[in-house]
């Protein structure tokens, strides 16, 4: 076998290696969307979507997923709230601040809590979070919006800290000496320069952050109460949209328009989480440096 | 109170200086004179480097580095304890190897020093910016786009960028640590006939490989091998008729 033929066999064998995820990908979104569709014959899709009431075992059902969207961005926004500044300050402590000996225990730790089951994290925020919360606040139930926030902010932590923390610590020390050089102190280099310029990896971060908080099942559905109403305090109960798939697939009649409507609601998660990785492509590409001295 | 009868700016007591366990400087003692430009030479690893980075405090950068002996600035020991690193880098600035704006506008890069030092007022720092840029002669070439990128310019005005965001401090001392040495030899000769005019101000201490550069540009030179001083002349008798043997086989190139 000539050389360049071996070249030509092993480029193909990759090749189509990498062809087979995009293809299972492929798949997998036809099949959502096959699944799906039908349950646009019954109700319109603006019904589907703005809808308020989902009872969809009620005779007549209904299927509107508003409430069930609105829960899942209302725990994705709080989760945020508290995961951003615990992640990005994390990452900044870690990647600038932090003395080597801490650093390599602070590090692993935070990528472990990523390893931890979310079934753990569920079952800790159920047996745990919830009375302390129902106690604390005088609560008729402790499962609801800020119990399942502060879960989900438990799961994006490790994604937002460690994918900020490699853009922090890529910022080049050319950059770093030249701020120390003209008078700035550590904070000031840090707040300056070198957040600055990270920025588009840490803003990569969040939003990776946030789709990891939005798509998460298990969390939600054991402590986000499981209420489909429109939230009105964060103390309410709400049913964010994968909690209400993995809680009704079971029961819903195979190719039903139960069965349909969950489907449909998996096609909108999809397309939440595309969006969200959509702009976290745009903000690293849009905000990369260019020039000699590049990250 | 400033000694008047001296036009020393600084002055360099026997100093040691270590990164760990290793010397890297042994028993250094030099003057460097007001408004002159002093060339710092010798082979990589002589520790010509290490002696520029200690004037301004930016080895305390580096963890487990310690000094030992007195570097003297208006004075003062920099190396007392109660002596802000931050306060001196204001007076003593840096320009280095490889030009490194940052990645922000050229004026808010010219800004950044006196911003940090309280400077708020905008056409205070309009006539900083253009007073600077001019000083390292490129207004003109940047004047109609200061809002862009330093990063889109080319590596020799980026490096003039760099000189000029060290002006903008108005420092006492500049330093420079190889500043032409990833530069064309066009804008070589443009930093070298700038550091020309800026002598006039201020006082300049350059490391170069480029001996060539170090005859051309500098008063002084100082001649450094394996941490120690070896030699340090007016330029033109260390070039000409050293009085170290040693320097005599680096500068006709039998070593180094």
């Amino acid at each position: 076998m000539t050389r360049k033929l071996k070249e030509k066999i092993i480029k193909n064998i990759f090749f189509l290696l990498s062809l087979v995820s995009i293809f299972v990908l492929g798949l997998i979104v036809v099949f959502l969307f096959k699944e799906g569709f039908p349950i646009f014959k019954v109700v319109s899709v603006r019904e589907f979507i703005f809808g308020l009431e989902w009872y969809p075992t009620y005779d007549p059902p209904s299927f509107g997923i508003w409430s069930l969207i609105v829960g899942s961005l209302v725990v994705t926004f709080f989760a945020s709230l508290i995961a951003v500044p615990l992640g990005v300050l994390s990452a900044i402590y870690v990647a600038e601040i932090a003395p080597p000996l801490v650093k390599e225990i602070f590090k692993p730790v935070i990528e472990l809590l990523a390893g931890l089951p979310s079934v753990v994290l569920g079952f800790f925020g159920m047996a745990v979070l919830a009375p302390w919360l129902q106690n604390t606040f005088g609560l008729p139930t402790g499962l609801n919006i800020l119990n399942a926030s502060i879960m989900l902010s438990i799961m994006a932590v490790p994604t937002i800290s460690s994918i900020s923390e490699d853009a922090i610590y890529s910022v080049s020390q050319e950059f770093k000496e030249a701020s120390y050089a003209l008078g700035a102190t550590k904070f000031e280099t840090i707040a300056r320069v070198v957040v600055p310029a990270a920025l588009s990896g840490i803003s990569t971060a969040v939003i990776l952050g946030m789709a990891r908080a939005i798509g998460e099942t298990m969390v939600v559905l054991m402590v986000a109460g499981g209420a489909a109403a429109i939230p009105e305090s964060i103390f309410d109960s709400v049913r964010p949209m994968p909690a209400s798939i993995a809680a009704e697939m079971g029961e819903a009649p195979f190719r039903s328009n139960h069965y349909y409507a969950l489907f449909a609601t998996g096609i909108v998660l999809f397309f939440m989480t595309l969006f969200f990785n959509l702009i976290a492509d745009y903000i690293s590409n849009k905000f990369k440096q260019v020039g000699s001295a590049t990250l | 109170m400033v000694t008047l009868l001296s036009d020393n700016i600084i002055e360099i007591k026997k100093v040691n200086f270590y990164y760990g366990a290793s010397k890297a400087l042994t028993d250094v003692t030099m003057d460097f004179k007001k408004n002159k430009v002093t060339a710092l030479i010798g082979p990589s690893g002589c520790g010509k480097s290490t002696l520029l980075r200690l004037l301004n405090r930016m080895n305390d950068l580096i963890d487990g580095t310690r000094v030992e002996g007195e570097v003297v600035f208006e004075d003062r020991n920099i190396y007392d304890p109660d002596v802000d690193p931050v306060e001196i880098r204001r007076r003593i600035g840096m320009v280095f190897q490889k030009p490194n704006p940052f990645p922000k506008s050229i004026f808010n890069n010219i800004t950044y020093g006196p911003k940090l030092g309280g400077v708020k007022n905008r056409s205070e720092l309009e006539a900083l910016v253009e007073q600077s840029l001019k000083q390292a002669s490129l207004w003109n070439e940047v004047k109609d786009i200061l809002n862009q990128s330093a990063m889109m310019l080319s590596g020799g005005q980026q490096q003039r960028i760099c000189i000029a965001r060290a002006l903008a401090m108005k420092p006492d001392v500049l330093l420079m640590d190889e500043p032409t040495s990833a530069l064309d030899p066009v804008s070589t000769a443009k930093i070298e006939e700038l550091i020309e005019e800026l002598k006039k101000k201020y006082t300049i201490i350059i490391v170069t490989h480029n001996m060539q550069q170090a005859a051309r540009i500098s008063d002084y030179t100082g001649f450094f091998y394996l941490g120690k001083l070896i030699e340090y002349n007016p330029t033109e008798k260390l070039f000409t008729t050293p009085d170290v043997k040693q320097t005599e086989e680096y500068i006709t190139g039998r070593f180094g």
